[in-house]
């Protein structure tokens, strides 16, 4: 088949894939939250509840979609979309099974990183262009929170790239065939899993959101399909940090037996119920105990951890 | 830290514990007998009309919900020619109830009175009347009222003598 049909197929389906993934995941989480709070959660409509994300999503787009007064219009409209573009633009480099990637880019860990930063954007403008107090703190939160957990979020993944040498993820994925890099790197993958869980801004990390201080901080203005926008992105989102801890620290799509899309597929889940779970367990911090636990012990451990990843590797010699 | 482990293990184990939720069509919680849900107008045991049109529950009830018109029968007997309750008003708090001084408003445990309609939750006279005596059997006003009515003279109610005719001392 001629390369680029095969390209646009590929995007194709994991476009659907993952829209589809995103309106799943919503059923998903409230079923396991639910789950966890001995609840029974939407149960209803289609077989276990599962099309509750279809008459979510009829609900949004029959909703007024409504811009309030003074609020930056252009900004308005823009930042929802950024949030799910930055987020399915970085799914182009997740290898979903040996050699089988949108893009293979030879910088893919700094390409996901870009992206990712970048998608904060759209929590940042949306709050400042609502023309709401409570959606511009939750938008100031949210700056201070990237800005201190960005930080991490890249020193965390530099043990990854020294001990496989390369920034390309299918490299970094081979590099995985005798062992998982969790194993050697397990506080990267643990400050990885708390950076990524500030940037995707998740509870308990949900600072810019906090239903009981903001109402619903940076989206407190939007509505209809602006606010599903937000909600697709935050799903999208939840699933490519997940994709990316199991390609960095998980062996990606290894595995036995299974062919590896499944093995990429059931790992990335894990992941995905893994902060579902979070969600249902932990309490938010409070803000400043998040910043200050975020300067003061997490970024020098991340510091400490790739000192001596760098001393190891260079006394091994390679 | 290692708090936070504990936290996570011991919500996971909650996947395992039995639901609180009750399927509530099918399945249906256990209300209590005394239960405020629904208000009825009762009927003495002799199948009249206990209200007598005076009003107290509509002055008590803090939403204003109860709106009604008196009348009098040929026997001089008051009673509501209309009663309409607003049950999308209605808090069920039952002062109603503890107002009424001839037991004829009365709540009873039923709830379900969901409508898609929101007029259908006023409730006219007709849908309010019930043909039983609710909570309070054998019980008639007008049998214990020292009052004299139609068909009643004074003195001839229960647990009331004659009335003494104090000139007849002389
Ligand atoms: S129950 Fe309370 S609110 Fe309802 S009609 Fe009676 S007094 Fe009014
Ligand atoms: S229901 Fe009771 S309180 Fe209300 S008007 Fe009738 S007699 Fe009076």
């Amino acid at each position: 088949m001629n390369p680029t049909i095969q390209t646009l197929l590929l995007i194709q389906g994991v476009l659907v894939g993952l829209l589809t993934l995103a309106g799943l995941l919503v059923w998903v989480e409230r079923r396991l939250l639910a789950l966890w709070q001995d609840r029974l959660g939407p149960n209803r409509c289609g077989p276990g509840g599962i099309l509750i994300f279809v008459a979510d999503g009829i609900k949004m787009f029959t909703k007024e979609d409504w811009i309030p007064p003074g609020s930056d219009k252009p900004v308005f409209v823009m930042a929802p979309a950024i949030i799910v573009v930055t987020a399915l633009i970085a799914f182009t480099i997740i290898p979903l099974a040996p050699g089988v990637s949108i893009l293979d880019l030879n910088i893919g860990i700094l390409f996901f990183l870009a992206l990712s930063s970048m998608g904060i954007y759209s929590t940042v403008l949306g709050g400042w262009a609502s023309n709401n107090k409570y959606s511009l703190l939750g938008g100031l939160r949210m700056s201070a929170q990237m800005f201190s957990y960005e930080v991490f979020m890249g020193l965390s993944l530099m043990g990854v790239v020294i001990l496989s040498g390369s920034l390309n993820l299918h490299d970094i994925v081979k590099a995985q065939s005798g062992m998982w890099f969790v194993v050697p790197q397990f506080l990267g993958f643990l400050i990885f899993l708390f950076a990524g869980l500030a940037e995707t801004h998740r509870l308990p990390f949900d600072m810019p959101e906090a239903e009981s201080e903001l109402i619903a901080g940076y989206h407190t203005e939007y509505s209809s399909m602006k606010f599903g926008m937000f909600f697709v992105g935050e799903y999208v989102g939840v699933t490519l940090i997940s994709a990316i801890i199991v390609t960095l620290f998980f062996g990606g799509w290894q595995g036995p037996l299974l062919p590896p899309v499944v093995w990429f597929f059931l790992k990335t889940m894990c992941f995905i119920l893994f902060f579902i779970l979070l969600r249902a367990a932990i309490p938010r911090p409070r803000f400043d105990q998040l910043l200050a636990w975020g300067w003061k012990f997490v970024l020098p451990v991340a510091l400490l951890n790739l000192i001596a990843t760098g001393a190891i590797a260079l006394a091994r010699g390679n | 830290m290692f708090s936070m482990l504990k936290t996570l293990w011991l919500v996971f184990k909650h996947a395992f514990h039995k639901r609180v939720t009750i399927q509530y069509p099918e399945e249906k919680a256990y209300l209590a007998p005394r239960y405020r849900g629904r208000i009825v107008l009762t009927r003495d045991p002799d199948g009249g009309e206990r209200c007598v049109a005076c009003y107290l529950c509509a002055v008590v009830c803090p939403v204003d919900c109860i709106a009604l018109d008196s009348a009098e029968d040929r026997h001089g007997r008051r009673y509501p020619s209309t009663f309409r309750i607003n049950f999308s008003r209605c808090i069920y708090c039952g002062f109603c109830e503890e107002a009424c001084p001839t037991y004829a408003i009365q709540l009873v445990p039923d709830v379900e009175m969901a409508e898609y309609n929101r007029q259908d939750m006023v409730y006219e006279k007709e849908h309010l009347l019930i043909n039983g005596q609710g909570k309070y059997h054998g019980y008639n006003y007008y049998k214990v009222a020292g009052l004299a009515i139609g068909g009643k003279a004074k003195g001839e109610a229960e647990n009331e003598t004659p009335p003494v005719d104090p000139k007849s001392l002389f």
